[in-house]
């Protein structure tokens, strides 16, 4: 099958999203583009300057790579991507509101009941928990990818607690530095106001008794948590507290946080730390990072969690295939961004046929990140498939396949000039007690190296800014 | 703002006086131990500096001779010494970097940059350097965070506690350096009054910035009653007793006024404050100069963990 690049489509005829953008760069003089690359790392080293933190010497801490050239999407297109998104995350709220409640979707037999309550992100202290507004997943990053001018896939559901939306902003404020005569050229639909949008939808979700004038914080692990960078980000943009654990503190059935002037409650925490470490008296003794007595008051209704606790049942990828169900389920209607084919090796029939074809297929650890513990068949060597398939074998339940896709392009700045790279899209979905709120676009991943489909900037991945157009 | 951010503040200016007054002592002991001395004269020289510093039992615990290489490689560069001036120049940038989002860009940088360039100085630097040259760089510094702050930061609750820290540090540091005096033996009684005795007391003001103040004010010579009298009771000069007094009430008033409520060490502080404001040098030397200064750094102490209970360790 046929490379679809974003650009140039599979036949070479520039697509009308990319009509701006082409003469733009086809105008460029030879090495502007180089120039401006030297000027967007200055930029980055300065507006960003919170990334060189950790390093001692300033140059040392990894600054994620970030890619001049755009990734346009036409209106119509996001207008279907958001239309999906939201139907998504509508149905994993519902799933995870059944699951913790009267289980109805197991009961019918839509997705096996061992599936969810043997998982272990499935946390049965959440029983009988209802969040305000029924919400789990508050923030979800869907990460998408596409592999012709129709087809969207979602390759993947975050729904604990997603990261990489401050790459998002930063991209889009570099651009505008960079190239204000593009965004004179093209109405962009802006991203800026996320963390207003973010805001609202947190205090949106404050406790009834509070929804007036809550007192929202962002919770951190602290500066050492790779992540720390976003936290800070995006506490200044919200206008908010950025606090660890040790700034808060249960007393009289209610969250408090340490002041200089005393202590001031707490209404709505967005945390950026895992469930296990949220509450040593309910989840992991040892961890130094949460707040003695959390739970309690969440359980009692007197602090809202965002993102809930236990929504990782809803994002595991053995989880993933019964997504589409959850959307007839629950709302009735045909999903409209379809999931990428996936095999259960949990099931013998689809395990055999894994096996028969692992050379072709992407096999994915269930409860794997970062592009960790994952085997791309068609660049393993016979003795990795070997290898692999020995430890499939071992423990099928822990393994999900997927085809190989042919991810779309865009064309990206490297060594050599101006080529064509795989790209995905991480959208942020905000789902509030009111409404679901979503900024056009999202996070482009760029795999940089020539014929790569891993994104991760943990593998090697940059950043693009991404446009929406307006009509 | 939190109780923990009111810590990291008050502490960054902690840290970076105690490096500015760290550099300030060890360029009064280098400038003595130019003089001519008795016997033994590095350890006589020396030895007061670790006393003033509050490091003498860790030094001895340490082990090795008391001498112008130990002594200024402990105080100046020994990373395993809290109070040196590589320790206190990294946890003020330790406690900037947890607290990046109540700083400014400028404020932030300052201290990083500092502390880039710090922990580049070992021994053989130091030399190449110089150690004037060294002590100057790091009073520089600490001018420049002083100024960074006051030019950048708003002017409120942050910006309070940083003041705060710094002043409470100033005049655990004056008090002092002041009483290095009292460690430093002059080689004969009859030395009292003398050369040696006039160019002790001449290092010790121009280590406290005082030298052409003493000039203009006095127009005399050298007094020992004069120069303490200039560095605890005179409210024109920034570094004396009173005036780091008079900011201290000043800052911790307003903070009362803010949070509208009444703190314990607001009222230690008014009480030390009004004894300097009203004090007479006489009564200061009827008590020992030496005692009065001992009692006063207690006090001090005293107010400082009250501080910290009153703001820093609510609840």
């Amino acid at each position: 099958m046929p490379i679809f690049d974003e650009m140039y489509g599979t036949d070479g005829a520039v697509r009308p999203a990319y009509a701006g953008l082409a003469d733009w760069l086809a105008a460029m003089p030879d090495g502007a583009l180089e120039r401006k690359r030297r000027e967007a790392d200055i930029l980055f080293r300065r507006i960003g300057i919170t990334f060189a933190v950790y390093g001692e010497g300033g140059d040392t801490e990894r600054v994620i790579p970030f890619d001049l050239v755009p990734r346009v999407l036409a209106a119509t297109e996001w207008a279907t991507l958001a239309a999906g998104l939201e139907q998504r995350v509508k149905a994993l709220n519902a799933f995870l509101r059944d699951v913790y409640g009267g289980q109805e979707i197991l009961r019918a037999g839509r997705v096996p009941a061992d599936l969810v309550l043997r998982n272990p992100q499935y946390q049965p202290m959440m029983s009988g928990v209802v969040p305000p507004g029924g919400v789990y997943t508050t923030i979800a990053g869907i990460d998408i990818v596409r592999v012709d001018a129709e087809r969207f896939y979602v390759l993947e559901d975050n729904a604990r607690t997603p990261s990489g939306v401050s790459y998002m902003l930063e991209d889009r404020e570099a651009m505008m530095r960079l190239f204000p005569d593009l965004f004179a050229r093209h109405r962009v639909a802006p991203v800026g106001h996320y963390p207003d949008e973010l805001l609202q939808t947190l205090r949106s979700l404050a406790p009834e008794a509070a929804r007036e004038d809550p007192t929202v914080v962002l919770l951190t692990p602290g500066a050492y948590n790779s992540a720390y960078f976003e936290h800070v980000f995006l506490a200044e943009q919200m206008g908010v507290e950025l606090v660890e654990g040790q700034d808060l503190v249960v007393r009289d059935d209610h969250v408090w946080m340490r002041e200089a002037g005393g202590a001031r409650r707490v209404d709505v925490i967005y945390r950026r730390i895992d469930d296990a470490f949220l509450d040593p008296l309910a989840f992991r003794a040892d961890s130094t990072l949460g707040v003695a007595g959390l739970f309690e008051v969440y359980r009692a209704g007197r602090v809202t969690l965002a993102n809930a606790i236990g929504t990782g049942v809803a994002d595991d990828k053995a989880v993933y295939p019964f997504v589409p169900e959850m959307v007839r389920f629950y709302l009735g209607e045909e999903p409209i961004l379809a999931n990428v084919p996936t095999w259960s090796c949990r099931l013998p029939g689809e395990l055999a046929y894994v096996l028969d074809h692992l050379g072709e297929l992407v096999v994915k650890e269930v409860h794997g990140s970062g592009g960790y513990g994952m085997l791309i068949g068609p660049s393993a060597t016979r003795e990795e498939l070997a290898a692999f398939a020995e430890r499939v074998k071992a423990d099928p339940g822990n393994y999900i396949a997927q085809p190989t896709l042919s991810l779309s392009t865009v064309p990206t700045l490297v060594e050599a000039g101006i080529a064509p790279r795989h790209v995905d899209l991480r959208p942020f979905v905000l789902a509030g007690g009111d409404k679901i709120r979503l900024v056009p676009g999202g996070l482009t991943r760029v795999a940089l190296r020539d014929g790569s489909l891993v994104v991760n900037s943990s593998q090697g991945g940059g950043t693009k800014d991404t446009w929406v157009l307006e009509d | 703002m939190l109780a923990r951010a009111a810590d990291n503040l008050y502490w960054i200016a902690r840290y970076m006086e105690r490096a500015e007054n760290m550099a300030r002592m060890l360029d009064v002991s280098w400038r003595m131990s130019l003089l001519p001395m008795g016997d033994d004269p590095q350890r006589l020289q020396w030895e007061p500096a670790l006393i003033v510093a509050g490091c003498d039992e860790r030094f001895a615990a340490r082990g090795g001779a008391i001498n112008a290489r130990n002594v200024i490689e402990f105080l100046a560069l020994d990373p395993a010494n809290p109070s040196s001036i590589h320790s206190c120049l990294r946890s003020a940038r330790e406690n900037a970097r947890a607290m990046r989002t109540q700083l400014t860009t400028e404020v932030w940088e300052t201290l990083n940059a500092t502390w880039l360039e710090a922990h580049r100085y070992d021994w053989e630097r130091l030399n190449q350097v110089g150690f004037r040259a060294y002590f100057d760089w790091v009073k520089e510094r600490s001018h420049l965070f002083r100024g960074v702050s006051f030019g950048t930061m708003q002017r409120d609750t942050p910006f309070r506690f940083v003041r705060l820290g710094g002043f409470i540090e100033r005049a655990d540091s004056t008090a002092r350096l002041l009483d290095v005096k009292y460690h430093v033996l002059l080689p004969t009684p009859q030395d009292i009054g003398g050369a040696v005795d006039y160019y002790q007391w001449s290092a010790l003001l121009r280590s406290l910035s005082g030298f052409q103040a003493y000039r203009r004010i006095y127009r005399d010579v050298l007094t020992p009653r004069r120069v303490a009298e200039m560095l605890i009771l005179r409210p024109d000069m920034p570094r004396s007793l009173v005036a780091t007094f008079g900011e201290t009430t000043e800052t911790l008033v307003a903070l009362r006024e803010q949070f509208g409520r009444d703190y314990e060490c607001t009222r230690l502080a008014l009480a030390m404050y009004s004894k300097l404001r009203y004090g007479r040098i006489q009564d200061i030397f009827a008590f020992g100069l030496h005692e009065y200064l001992t009692a006063f750094v207690d006090s001090n102490v005293e107010l400082g963990h009250s501080i910290a209970r009153d703001f820093m360790l609510p609840g």
